[in-house]
Formats: structure tokens, C-alpha cells, sequence
């Protein structure tokens, strides 16, 4: 059985039905991809998947566990973490309080009202820790409202891995990056991949068929096709949307 | 290694040690600066008040605007129990905080789950609730004359017992509940509980998807916040040895959100410090002068909200040439009314 599975997911806003009966399983210790055209709802989702809206049927299971409509913290206390496509960082915290309020071991007594948490040097010391992985050694003091835009998306997908997630999701982590950042951050997942379960939604074909070990491609709300990067790139849709031959 | 060298967090900081040393010594000089003992006491009581606010409104982002209820609930239930039980100050107090834990309990339940202007509108209204009980309840709390002639117990510790008939005695006692009030509320501020607090504020929905339960803490919090103004009430009951509702009153409640904004809340520990303190000097000082001194405190209300939400303390920090905060509170002003993504 897979790490992850929903099953016969559907969700609609009022009269707008965004996702139809999708089916999705994410493997342990792979990388897998989803990819799609704006508007295809995909961040829909992450968002059913995670927690922030609950399906209008179907079901959701991590380890063969039922997490369907649980709370998004529910839902993270349980190992899925993940990052956001509009950032959502905790601005006037530094790079590495915005990494220590998501260690695990600092979640745990998040209601110790006694101990000073500055003092924690473990704590400190994991969070550094996770920021150098991101690629923001050096700037553990600064604000992240000061970061550049690159450095925020990176702290970005710091704040989801300094929880030790069992799997992570990356909600389009190239977004708005220029070709040089986009690189650096293809290294990052590369490098990610060899620790950890990924998911991660991309619109930029290149970038996902070169790392995903499996590719969904969600069209309508619909899953329209599922399977490996090479088998994909015979699919029509994959094709006439990689004109240009970005894949 | 990141050894975070910082003074932020020891049990008793150099800004705390000053204010204390300040505070000890005012019996002595009060007097000669043409003022009086009883200020002493207003100002300690209020500042645990604004204190407790704080953690609400600067730390928290949560705009608590009928606070006034959780302080009266404080001073009402001391006076009964002096009343209607026996003469105990420990109790007396215990019982007063406990009353208004209780009710900041009940509340809070309605109320965590809101935000933004849903949160201030239904803290107003449960504030009137409790105000219209004070007036109505004639039998229990006096009606508008409130209750009269409660007794200040005198202090017992161990076998030694301390009348506190005098001002200068009752403000030592004050004080020293202060103290213990800044010491645990400084720690509180730097542990995890604090910290994720912070991160609340900030941005609510990514604190959820790290793994926080925001109602808890949010539930948790206004308690807490809601004891401490009942812990205030209670030393109010006993300093005035009355209680009535004029400090239910929306117009109460208000002061206390005037004075931590003034004295710079969202910036500061200190800020609810500061704002009490220029409070009090206003009303005093500038009262002898004209009556029209609290238009001049709700000016200043006026003028930082528009242009100085980061209050005294953060004109302060400028001044010594750190960030003022402007931004950040400007951030926390705009975010305590807004509704925000979910
Ligand atoms: N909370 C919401 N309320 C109403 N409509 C929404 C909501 N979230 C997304 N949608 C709609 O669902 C569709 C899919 O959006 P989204 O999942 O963000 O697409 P993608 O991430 O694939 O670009 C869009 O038409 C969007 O307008
Ligand atoms: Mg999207």
C-alpha cells in the first residue's frame, strides 16, 4: 500500500466543481510530480489533501490511517508538511525563528509557558541547520520580510522541512524564480529526494520531468493521466502542451 | 553552533530591574514631587492590567475591547467574598482570579474560532453582558452603587500579619504582586507558549499547518489574559474597597486599550507599562491644568493610531538607535480588525 492515498476525491466551490473524483498515491521514499494547467486544481488539491478544505466526498488516508476532513494541524502533527505557492512565512521573525517554531520538539511544548525557548540550543542548532540545507547559511538573524525573493522561497520550503515531515508537498516552489534560481532550487529537491517523500506541484515541465519519479497531470479537476516521465511524454496532452519541446 | 548570546529571557532583565528599583523607591519621592501615595497603587495595578492585556492585543494580535468585564468580574467577586465569606486577602484574591479565569474561559469559547473585527464585535458585546448584569443584578452586585465598604484584609504570611490600612502599605503589596506578575509574564513572552503566540499573530494559517491547534492557544491565552485582569480587579476592589460597574463600562475598557497602544504594545514588553504610566501622569498633572486632559490622552490615541502605532516604546527604540517597529506594528494594527485569508 501506498504512503499516501486519496481516493475518489470530489470538491466544488458553490456551483463550480473544481475537483471530480481524483485518485492519487504517493510511494515512501519517491518523488512524485503533478502537473497541470492554471486553474486545473491542483493547489485545490494540496488543500483537500492537507487539510484546509474538507472533500465533498471521497477518502484520504496516510499509512492506511483515515485523515479525511482532519484539521490542517491534525494533519501536520500526523508528518505531512507543506509548503505554500502564495508564501506564507512569519515576516517578522528571523530566518531561523520562522525554522524553529516548526521543529517537532519545539511544537511538542508549545505550551510551556516557562522555559525560554532563546536558550534552547539544540533547537537553534537543528533549525541552522535545516536553513544551510535550504541554501540561507549566514542569514539566520535577518528578518524574513527582508529576504529576498529567492531567499523566501527557499525559507519557504525550510519552514515544511524543519518539521521532519514523513512527506512533504511543495505547492509550485519555481514560482516566480528566474532561470538560475529555478536551478539552484532543482538541486534542493534533488537533493531532498534522497531523505524524504515529495509531492510537488510544477508547472514547469522541464524542472518536474527531470526529477519526479512519477508525474500525475491534472486537467478540469480530473486526473488525466499517471505514470512515469517516459511514458508520459508519449501522452497527447503532455505533448501538445510541450510545444516548444520543453520536455 | 548558533550560541544565541541574548538578554532576552533572563528572570530579571535590566529594563525590569530599573522599573523595580524605580517603583520601590517611589513611597519616598511621590510626596516631594507634589504628587501622592495612592497614584502608586493606580499606576501598579493597572500596569498588571495592561500587562495581561498586552498578551492579547501586542502579542497575540487579539483585539480584546471589553476587557473592563474580566477586571470587574475580579473586583466583584473579592468584594463578595469579603462580604459574604470571611476576611481573607489570599483567598479573597485566589477567588477573584478564579472567577475571571472562568469567565474569560466561557468566553474564549466563542470567541477563538473569530478574528479580526468578528473578535473586537464579540468581545464588546460579551463586555456589555457582563456590564448589564453589574447594573441589574441589584440583589448580588449593587446595582449602579456597587458594592460598598469592603474590608482590606490584612496580609498574613505564616504567623506574621501586615495591616495594609495604609496606602504606603497596601502599595508594597501591590507592588510586590507586580513583580511577580512582570518576572512570570517576561518568561511567558520568550517560552514556546509565547513564541507561538508571535507566530499566531503573524500569520494564523501557516502557524495551523505546522502543526498548531491556533484555537487552543488562542482559548488559552484570553484565559490566561482574562485571570490576570481579574487578579487587577481584585487588588482594585481592595485599594478603592469598593467595586461598581463603571469599570465594565466600554469607556474602561478602552482606557486600557488606549494606554498599551500609547505606550507601544505591539513593539514592547514595556509598552502597557509606559502607556499606564503616562496615563496616570496625564490625569494627574495635566488634570490640575485643564479638564479637558483626557481629549488631549485620546488625541494622543488619535495620533498614534494614525501615524505612530508603534507607540512610545518604539519611538524610544528609535531614538536609541534601534528599529522603531513602525512597520511591524503598523502590520499588527492593520491585522487586528482584518478578517484574513483562513
Ligand atoms: N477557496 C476557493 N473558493 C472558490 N473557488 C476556489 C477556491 N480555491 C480555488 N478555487 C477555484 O478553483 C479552481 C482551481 O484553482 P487552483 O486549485 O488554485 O488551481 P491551480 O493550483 O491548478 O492553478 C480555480 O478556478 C479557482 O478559482
Ligand atoms: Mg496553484
Amino acid at each position: 500500500m501506498a504512503l499516501f492515498e486519496a481516493r475518489g476525491i470530489h470538491k466544488r466551490f458553490g456551483q463550480q466543481v473544481v475537483l471530480e473524483h481524483v485518485d492519487l498515491s504517493f510511494e515512501a521514499g519517491r518523488l512524485s510530480g503533478i502537473m497541470g494547467p492554471n486553474g486545473a486544481g491542483k493547489t485545490t488539491c494540496f488543500n483537500v489533501l492537507t487539510g484546509r478544505h474538507r472533500p465533498d466526498r471521497g477518502r484520504v488516508t496516510l499509512d492506511g490511517e483515515d485523515i479525511t476532513g482532519l484539521s490542517p494541524d491534525a494533519i501536520a502533527r500526523r508528518g505531512i508538511a507543506r509548503s505554500f505557492q502564495v508564501m506564507s512565512l512569519f515576516d517578522e521573525n528571523t530566518a531561523l525563528d520562522n525554522l524553529i517554531v516548526a521543529l517537532p520538539e519545539v511544537r511538542a511544548r508549545g505550551f510551556d509557558m516557562f522555559r525560554r525557548l532563546s536558550a534552547d540550543d539544540a533547537a537553534a542548532d537543528r533549525a541552522s541547520a535545516v536553513l544551510a540545507r535550504v541554501g540561507l547559511a549566514g542569514l539566520e538573524r535577518r528578518r524574513a520580510g527582508d529576504l529576498a525573493y529567492g531567499e523566501r522561497r527557499a525559507l519557504e520550503i525550510g519552514i515544511a522541512l524543519a518539521s521532519r515531515p514523513r512527506l512533504l508537498f511543495l505547492d509550485e516552489p519555481t514560482s516566480g524564480l528566474g532561470s538560475e534560481s529555478t536551478a539552484r532550487l532543482a538541486e534542493l529537491v534533488q537533493d531532498l529526494k534522497r531523505d524524504h517523500s515529495v509531492v510537488v506541484i510544477e508547472h514547469d515541465m522541464q524542472f518536474l520531468f527531470a526529477l519526479a519519479d512519477t508525474i500525475s497531470v491534472i486537467h478540469w479537476g480530473q486526473v488525466i493521466a499517471n505514470g512515469t516521465p517516459d511514458a508520459l511524454r508519449e501522452n497527447a496532452w503532455v505533448r501538445r502542451s510541450a510545444l516548444g519541446g520543453a520536455a | 553552533m548558533t550560541k544565541r548570546v541574548s538578554s532576552a529571557g533572563r528572570w530579571l532583565p535590566r529594563e525590569m530591574a530599573v522599573l523595580l528599583v524605580a517603583l520601590a523607591t517611589l513611597p519616598l519621592w511621590i510626596e516631594p514631587v507634589g504628587l501622592y501615595q495612592y497614584l502608586g497603587v493606580e499606576i501598579a495595578i493597572w500596569m498588571i492590567y495592561g500587562l495581561g492585556f498586552n498578551l492579547l492585543l501586542g502579542y497575540s494580535g487579539l483585539p480584546s475591547f471589553g476587557h473592563g468585564a474580566f477586571f470587574g468580574i475580579g473586583a466583584y467577586a473579592f468584594g463578595l467574598f469579603q462580604l459574604w465569606a470571611f476576611e481573607s486577602l489570599w483567598l479573597g484574591i485566589l477567588c477573584a482570579v478564579f472567577a475571571a479565569f472562568v469567565a474569560g474561559a466561557v468566553v474564549a469559547c466563542f470567541l477563538s474560532h473569530r478574528r479580526g473585527i468578528y473578535f473586537a464585535l464579540m468581545t464588546i458585546a460579551f463586555g456589555q453582558v457582563f456590564w448589564f448584569i453589574a447594573i441589574k443584578w441589584h440583589a448580588v452586585t449593587g446595582g449602579e452603587d456597587g458594592l460598598l465598604n469592603i474590608p482590606r484584609p490584612a496580609l498574613d504570611v505564616g504567623l506574621a500579619s501586615a495591616g495594609l490600612e495604609s496606602n504606603t502599605a497596601l502599595y508594597c503589596f501591590v507592588l510586590a504582586v507586580l513583580a511577580a506578575v512582570l518576572v512570570l509574564l517576561w518568561r511567558l513572552v520568550h517560552s514556546p507558549f509565547g513564541k507561538v503566540l508571535q507566530a499566531i499573530r503573524q500569520n494564523e494559517a501557516r502557524a495551523r499547518f505546522v502543526g498548531y491547534n491556533v484555537w487552543m492557544f488562542k482559548w488559552t491565552v484570553f484565559s490566561l489574559s482574562a485571570a490576570i485582569a481579574g487578579l487587577a480587579g481584585s487588588l482594585f476592589s481592595m485599594a478603592q474597597q469598593s467595586a461598581y460597574p463603571d469599570v465594565i463600562s466600554l469607556h474602561a475598557s478602552g482606557i486600557i486599550v488606549m494606554m498599551t497602544l500609547i505606550g507601544g504594545g505591539f513593539v514592547s514588553f514595556w509598552g502597557p507599562v509606559i502607556g499606564v504610566t503616562v496615563y496616570f501622569l496625564a490625569r494627574d498633572v495635566l488634570g490640575t491644568l485643564t479638564e479637558t486632559w483626557l481629549l488631549w490622552f485620546g488625541l494622543m490615541f488619535v495620533v498614534a493610531v494614525l501615524f505612530k502605532p508603534e507607540g512610545i516604546a518604539g519611538a524610544w527604540q528609535e531614538h536609541v538607535g534601534a528599529a522603531s517597529g513602525r512597520s511591524r506594528a503598523r502590520r499588527a494594527l492593520a491585522g487586528l480588525l482584518s478578517t484574513g485569508r483562513d
